[in-house]
C-alpha cells in the first residue's frame, strides 16, 4: 500500500501541506486511487475489446465514459502514453459518433412512423457524446497545467482536488460554490459545463460521501408522463386489436400471438429492451414524472427528480397524491394506498414485540439482548400489559410501540447521544460516513455508475427527512427518557 | 450545701455520668437475648431511647406495627419482615418515608401482597439498600422486577421461586443495579440463557450466582465464567446444561471456589471436564446426584482442581473402588467428603479414600449400607482431625469400632449414629470428645442411661441431642444429660416410652432450650409441660403429638410463659376449644398441628385461627374443612396462611399406640413398608 500512496503524493505535489486535513487527505487519496485503478483497467479495457467498450459507452450515459477517462488522463498526467493513448481514444469516439450519424441518416429512410421523437432522442445523444469529447479535450489539456493545480490545492484540500483540472477561472469559481452548495448538503445546479459538473459531482461522492441520489444529467434521458388515468388504470398494456388490458407487457405480447402469425416472430415476441442490440439504435434512458403538479417528481419543479420506472411513478402517485383505502383488519391503525405496503406491514406487524427502552424494536429476544449488551444505559422495556402500577413507563411503551418508526430513529440518535457524552462525538458523523460508505466503493469499483441509480433520489429524499423526524424525534425522546423512571440513559 | 446536693443529684441520676457509646456497648453484649433487651428498655425513659437509637436489625411481627416500630427505632439498618405474611404497599411505603436513608437490607421472603408500586418507593426511598430477598414473590412479574432496578446500589439479591420472572425483568436487573455481588435466581424458571448472559455482561462484580433449576444450557456460562469475580456457582438441577455446550468453553475463572453441578443429569465427564479445566483455585466441589459414574477416568477430570479441593460432595452416586482411591490420591487436601446414600461404597474404596487424607474433618457416609467396621476404623486411625461424622444406617458397623472412634477423634463436633449399633461402652469412649456439640442416638437400641451419664458428664458443649425411639431411657438418663449439658438448645425424646414428667423437670433445668420433641411419650403430663414452659424461656418448637395426658391447663400455662412459641403440634392430645384459644395469646406462634384432637369444636378452632395474627401454617383434620365457614378460610389465606387438611382415620386406640411404642414392631413394619 505504501508505494501506492507515494505515488499518489507525488501525484499531487504538495497537496498534503495542510497538516490540519491531513489525515482526511489520506483517505481521499487512498479511494482516490481506488478510483485511479478501476478506470485504468476500464480504459484499457476499451483499448483492447472495442465492441464492448462501444456497447457501453452507448448504453450509459455520456458521464460515466467521461469520469473514466478523466480519472485514466490524471492518474497519468504527465505520461506522454498516457496522453497518445487518451488522444488516440478521443479519436475512437469521434469516429463511433461519426458512426452514429451514419447510422441516423441511413436509417432515416426506413423508419417513417415516430421519426419526430427519434430524431430528438438522437440529437440529445449525439450531443451528449460531443459534450464528453469536449471534456475530455479540455481535462487532457488541463493536465498539462500544474500550476493552476497547486493554486486550487491550496483553496479546496482533498475531495475538491478534482477541480484542479479546469485551467479556467470560471469553472473553478463554479468549483468553488459547488463546494458551498455540497456543504449545505444542496443538489448542485449549474449551467456551464454541466457535464464537468456531474463528473465532479460523483467523485466528490466518492470522497466526501455525501450523495445526492441519481444524477442524470437533465436532457440525457427522455422524460414521459403518464396521465393520473393511465396510472390508476388496472392494467396498462392493451390490446390494439381487441382493446384487452394487461398488467404485463409480457402477457401482452403472449395475447397478441393469438391474433395472427405476424406476431408470432422472435422479434416481436422478443422484450422491446433487447431489440437494441449494438449497433442498432441506441435506447435512450427513459425516466419518469408524476402528473400531479407542484409534486418535486413533476418535471415542472424547479428541482425536479424523475422517477425511474413505470411502477415507481404508479407506487409513488398512489402514496403521495391518493387516498390511502387499504386498512389493517386487526389493528385498524394504519392505512396503506398500495396494497404491498399493506401486505409487508402485516408481515412485520405485531413480530417486532422485543421492546427497548431506547425505543427500537427487535423481532427476536436475543438480538434485543444483544442490543442491550452492547449499549449502556439501555434496559429491556417491559410490555404495557404488564406496567399497570407504573403508568409511567407504560405510557411510553405505549408511545413507542404506536410509532415505531419515529422510535427506530429516535434510537440511532440516542446512541449518538451516549456516544457524544462519552467524549467520542466523531462517533456519529463516523457512521454516517461509514453508512455511505458500504454502497460507494461498490459503485466505484465496477466503475458503473448504474449503480448510483440503485440509490435513487427518493430513496436520500426519505433520509433527509427522516433526518429532520430523527431530530424532532430525539428532542421528544431525551426528555420523556429523562422522566422516565426506568431508564438511566441520562440523557 | 453544694457539694451534697452534686452528690445527691449523682445518686438520683447515676446514669449521667454513663456516657452513650458505654451502653451501647452493654447493650451489644446483652442484644443475645432479645427479652433482656425489653428489659432493659422497660428500665427508664433513658434506657428506652437509648436502646432504641441502639438497634439496627428489626424483626417485627405484624406489618401493622412497621409506622411506629420504626418511629421509635430510625437507625434501623436490618428490616426482617419474614414474621409479616401480608405486607402492602403502604407498609413498604411507610418503611421507606421512616427509614429510607438508613435502611441497608429487607428481607420480604416470607411476605405477599406487596407490588411493583410498593417496591418502586422502597427503591427510590431507601438510597443505600444493599440486599433485598424477594425470594417466593411467585406472583412477582417483570414489571416489578424493572421497579427492583431501580434500587442502584444494590449488592445482594435473592429471586428464588420468582416463578413468572423472565429475561426481560432480568435484564432490567442487569442493567439497573450494577453493584449486584451475591444474585439467587434458584427457581425463576422463567429465566433462561438470555437474562442470565446480559447479568453476566453487565454486572461485572458478582461473586456468587445461583443458577439452580434454570432452564438454561451451556451458552449462558460462556459469559458467567468471564466474570472476574466470581467465587460461587451453583447449577443445581441444570438440565439443559450438557456436555456439548461446555465443549467450546474456555476460561480463566481462578477466582472461583465454589461450584455446584449437582443433579445435572446431562452433564458427563466430558462437559465436567471442560468446566473445571479454567478453575484451578477450586474448594468446594458439588456432584451430588450426578449422572456419571465416579470411576477413574471420572476422577482423571479432577485433575486440574485437585491441588485446591477441599470439599467434595458426591450424595447419590454410583462410586466405584477405584474412583475413590484415584479421588483419595489426587486430592490430598480435601478436608470435607460427602458420600451419602452412595450405595455401592465398599469398605476398600472408603479405606483407601480416606487412607490419605490426614486433614480430613467432615465426613458423610448416611445410609452406606454396605460398610463394616473395617472401614470405621480406618477411618479412626487415619483421620485424627475429624469434627464431623455422619453414619446414619451404617448398622453393619460393629461395637467395637464405635469405641475406636472416640478413642482417636477427641475432635469430634457433630456425631451422627442415627440406627446403629453402638452401646453404652462406644458413648463412653465418645464422651471424651469435650466439643461434642450434636449428638444423634435416634433408634440406637443398645443404649442405656448408663451410656447417657457418660455423656452428661464428658459433653459439656451438648446443644442438640437426639434420642428418638432409643427406647433403652429413662428419666435417669436424661436427668444426668440436663446435670451435665446446661447449654443444650434442641433434645427428642420422640417414642421413649417410660420418660415421665421427672424428665421434663430436670429438663426445665436448661434454659436455653428450644426445640422440645415428645412425641408419643405416654406418660407425660401438663405438670411437666409447665415446668418447662416456665423456666426455657427461649421455647420455640414444642411436639406434644400423641401425648394423651397433655390437656387445657398445660397449654394455658404455654400461653403465659412461652411467649417465643413459633411452633406447636398437639395432634391426639386432650386438648380442646378453651386450649386452643388460649394459643392466640402467643404473639409469634406460626405453626399449629391440631388433627384428631377430639375436644376440638368447629367454632373453637375458628376462634383459634381468627386470634393467632400470625399464623402460617395449620394442619388440621380434613372433616373441619366443610365445617369451618368458608370465608374464615379466605380470610385467613388472605393473611398468609395455609392449610393443611389431614385425612387418616383416627383410630386413637390404645392398641395402635402402643404398637406404635414397640420399636421392634415399629422396625417390623418399617421394613415390611420398604419391601412392599
Amino acid at each position: 500500500m505504501e508505494p501506492e500512496d507515494d505515488l499518489c503524493q507525488n501525484n499531487w505535489g504538495g497537496s498534503s501541506s495542510s497538516s490540519s486535513s491531513k489525515r482526511r487527505e489520506q483517505v481521499c487519496f487512498t479511494s482516490q486511487h481506488k478510483w485511479e485503478d478501476a478506470s485504468i483497467l476500464d480504459y484499457e479495457m476499451g483499448m483492447e475489446e472495442e465492441p464492448a467498450f462501444q456497447e457501453n459507452s452507448n448504453n450509459n450515459n455520456g458521464g460515466q465514459v467521461n469520469v473514466d477517462f478523466l480519472q485514466g488522463v490524471r492518474a497519468q498526467a504527465w505520461d506522454p502514453r498516457t496522453m497518445l493513448s487518451n488522444l488516440s481514444f478521443m479519436e475512437e469516439k469521434i469516429h463511433e459518433l461519426q458512426d452514429l450519424v451514419h447510422l441516423m441518416v441511413a436509417r432515416n429512410g426506413q423508419l417513417q412512423g415516430r421519426q419526430e421523437q427519434l430524431v430528438a432522442q438522437q440529437q440529445q445523444l449525439i450531443t451528449t457524446d460531443l459534450t464528453s469529447i469536449i471534456i475530455q479535450l479540455i481535462s487532457t489539456a488541463g493536465s498539462l497545467l500544474p500550476s493552476v493545480k497547486h493554486h486550487n490545492m491550496s483553496t479546496a484540500p482533498g475531495p475538491f482536488t478534482g477541480s484542479a483540472l479546469f485551467p479556467y477561472p470560471r469553472e473553478a469559481n463554479n468549483l468553488a460554490s459547488q463546494t458551498l452548495n455540497n456543504n449545505n448538503n444542496n443538489t448542485c445546479e449549474f449551467d456551464l459545463p454541466k457535464p464537468i459538473v456531474v463528473e465532479e459531482e460523483h467523485e466528490m461522492k466518492d470522497e466526501d460521501d455525501v450523495e445526492e441520489g441519481e444524477n442524470l444529467l437533465p436532457g440525457s434521458y427522455e422524460i414521459l408522463q403518464l396521465e393520473k388515468e393511465e396510472i390508476l388504470a388496472p392494467h396498462t398494456h392493451f390490446c390494439t386489436i381487441c382493446g384487452k388490458g394487461f398488467k404485463r407487457d409480457a402477457n401482452l405480447r403472449m395475447h397478441m400471438r393469438g391474433h395472427g402469425d405476424e406476431y408470432k416472430t422472435p422479434a416481436a415476441l422478443a422484450k422491446p429492451n433487447k431489440e437494441a442490440v449494438p449497433g442498432s439504435e441506441p435506447m435512450l434512458i427513459k425516466r419518469y414524472s408524476c402528473p400531479f403538479p407542484g409534486c418535486k417528481r413533476n418535471k415542472d419543479h424547479k428541482k425536479f427528480q424523475p422517477l425511474k420506472t413505470i411502477l415507481c411513478v404508479k407506487n409513488h402517485y398512489k402514496r403521495t397524491h391518493c387516498d390511502k383505502s387499504f386498512t389493517r383488519s386487526r389493528c385498524h391503525t394504519k392505512k396503506f394506498s398500495v396494497i404491498a405496503d399493506l401486505k409487508t406491514h402485516e408481515k412485520h406487524c405485531g413480530k417486532n414485540k422485543w421492546l427497548c427502552s431506547c425505543g427500537t424494536t427487535f423481532s427476536r429476544k436475543d438480538k434485543l439482548f444483544g442490543h442491550i449488551a452492547l449499549f449502556q444505559g439501555h434496559t429491556p422495556a417491559i410490555p404495557l400489559e404488564e406496567t399497570k402500577p407504573s403508568a409511567q413507563k407504560g405510557s411510553s411503551a405505549c408511545e413507542n410501540s404506536n410509532n415505531n418508526n419515529t422510535g427506530m430513529v429516535g434510537f440511532n440518535l440516542g446512541s449518538a447521544t451516549n456516544a457524544i457524552e462519552e467524549v467520542a462525538q466523531p462517533g456519529f458523523m463516523d457512521g454516517k460516513i461509514r453508512f455511505e460508505d458500504s454502497f460507494s466503493p461498490l459503485s466505484f469499483d465496477t466503475c458503473n455508475f448504474g449503480g448510483f441509480h440503485e440509490f435513487p433520489r427518493p430513496m436520500f429524499d426519505d433520509s433527509e427527512s427522516s433526518f429532520q423526524m430523527l431530530i424532532s424525534s430525539a428532542c421528544g425522546f431525551s426528555p420523556r427518557n429523562g422522566g422516565e423512571s426506568v431508564s438511566n440513559t441520562s440523557l | 450545701m453544694k457539694k451534697a446536693k452534686q452528690i445527691q443529684d449523682m445518686i438520683s441520676k447515676p446514669f449521667d455520668l454513663l456516657s452513650e457509646e458505654l451502653v451501647f456497648i452493654i447493650l451489644d453484649l446483652v442484644a443475645q437475648n432479645p427479652s433482656d433487651l425489653k428489659s432493659f428498655s422497660l428500665t427508664c425513659k433513658w434506657f428506652y431511647q437509648v436502646e432504641a437509637r441502639h438497634r439496627r436489625s428489626l424483626k417485627p411481627l405484624r406489618a401493622e406495627y412497621l409506622p411506629r416500630i420504626l418511629t421509635r427505632y430510625r437507625n434501623t439498618a436490618d428490616l426482617d419482615l419474614s414474621f409479616c405474611p401480608r405486607v402492602t404497599d403502604y407498609a413498604l411505603s411507610v418503611v421507606g418515608c421512616l427509614s429510607g436513608p438508613t435502611l441497608r437490607s429487607v428481607d420480604l421472603s416470607r411476605s405477599f401482597s406487596f407490588s411493583a408500586a410498593g417496591l418502586l418507593r422502597l427503591a427510590v426511598k431507601c438510597v443505600s439498600l444493599v440486599e433485598i430477598d424477594l425470594s417466593n414473590a411467585t406472583e412477582m412479574r417483570d414489571a416489578a422486577a424493572a421497579v427492583v432496578a431501580e434500587a442502584k446500589s444494590l449488592e445482594r439479591l435473592k429471586l428464588g421461586r420468582c416463578k413468572k420472572l423472565t429475561d426481560m425483568g432480568i435484564g432490567c436487573i442487569a442493567v439497573g443495579c450494577r453493584k449486584l455481588k451475591r444474585v439467587s435466581l434458584k427457581w425463576c424458571v422463567g429465566v433462561g440463557d438470555l437474562g442470565v448472559g446480559l447479568l453476566a455482561v453487565k454486572c461485572k462484580d458478582i461473586r456468587s450466582l445461583d443458577l439452580s433449576y434454570l432452564p438454561i444450557t451451556g451458552k449462558c456460562l460462556h459469559d458467567v465464567l468471564k466474570l472476574q469475580h466470581l467465587e460461587e456457582l451453583l447449577l443445581q438441577g441444570c438440565f439443559g446444561v450438557d456436555d456439548d455446550s461446555l465443549k467450546s468453553l474456555t476460561h480463566h475463572c481462578n477466582s472461583l471456589k465454589n461450584l455446584d453441578a449437582s443433579s445435572c443429569q446431562n452433564l458427563t465427564q466430558r462437559g465436567l471436564t471442560s468446566l473445571l479445566s479454567g478453575a484451578g483455585c477450586l474448594e468446594r466441589l458439588d456432584l451430588a446426584h450426578s449422572s456419571s459414574v465416579i470411576s477413574l477416568d471420572f476422577a482423571s477430570s479432577l485433575n486440574k482442581v485437585s491441588s485446591a479441593l477441599q470439599s467434595i460432595r458426591l450424595d447419590g452416586c454410583a462410586v466405584t473402588c477405584d474412583g475413590l482411591k484415584a479421588i483419595g490420591t489426587l486430592c490430598i487436601s480435601l478436608r470435607e467428603v460427602s458420600l451419602s446414600k452412595c450405595v455401592t461404597v465398599t469398605d476398600e474404596g472408603l479405606s483407601c479414600l480416606v487412607m490419605k487424607l490426614k486433614d480430613l474433618r467432615k465426613l458423610d457416609i448416611t445410609c452406606c449400607r454396605k460398610l463394616t467396621g473395617v472401614s470405621i476404623t480406618q477411618v479412626a486411625s487415619s483421620c485424627p482431625l475429624l469434627v464431623s461424622l455422619k453414619m446414619e444406617s451404617c448398622s453393619l458397623v460393629s461395637r467395637d469400632a464405635f469405641w475406636l472412634i472416640g478413642h482417636k477423634c477427641r475432635l469430634l463436633e457433630e456425631l451422627d449414629f442415627t440406627d446403629n449399633e453402638i452401646d453404652d461402652e462406644g458413648l463412653k469412649s465418645i464422651s471424651s470428645c469435650r466439643s461434642l456439640s450434636s449428638l444423634k442416638l435416634g433408634i440406637c437400641l443398645n443404649i442405656t442411661d448408663r451410656g447417657l451419664s457418660y455423656i452428661g458428664m464428658g459433653c459439656s458443649n451438648l446443644r442438640e441431642l437426639d434420642l428418638y425411639r432409643s427406647v433403652g431411657i429413662t428419666d435417669v438418663g436424661i436427668s444426668s444429660i440436663a446435670q451435665g449439658c446446661c447449654h443444650l438448645e434442641t433434645i427428642n425424646i420422640s417414642y421413649c416410652k417410660d420418660i415421665t414428667d421427672k424428665s421434663l423437670v430436670s429438663l426445665s433445668k436448661c434454659s436455653m432450650l428450644q426445640t422440645f420433641e415428645s412425641r408419643g411419650c405416654p406418660h407425660i403430663t401438663c405438670q411437666g409441660l409447665a415446668a418447662i414452659a416456665v423456666r426455657c424461656k427461649r421455647l420455640s418448637k414444642l411436639d406434644l403429638k400423641k401425648c394423651p395426658f397433655i390437656n387445657d391447663s398445660g397449654l394455658l400455662t404455654l400461653a403465659h410463659f412461652s411467649q417465643g412459641l413459633k411452633q406447636i403440634s398437639v395432634s391426639e392430645t386432650g386438648v380442646t376449644d378453651v386450649g386452643l384459644v388460649s394459643l392466640a395469646n402467643i404473639g409469634c406462634l406460626q405453626n399449629i398441628a391440631a388433627v384428631n384432637t377430639r375436644g376440638l369444636s368447629p367454632s373453637g378452632v375458628a376462634a383459634a385461627l381468627v386470634g393467632c395474627g400470625g399464623l402460617r401454617k395449620v394442619k388440621l383434620h380434613a372433616s373441619l374443612r366443610s365445617l369451618l365457614p368458608s370465608s374464615l378460610i379466605n380470610h385467613m389465606e388472605a393473611r398468609g396462611c395455609s392449610f393443611l387438611w389431614k385425612d387418616y382415620n383416627n383410630h386413637n386406640n390404645s392398641n395402635t399406640l402402643q404398637a406404635e411404642l414397640d420399636p421392634k414392631y415399629w422396625k417390623l413394619q418399617l421394613e415390611e413398608d420398604i419391601e412392599l
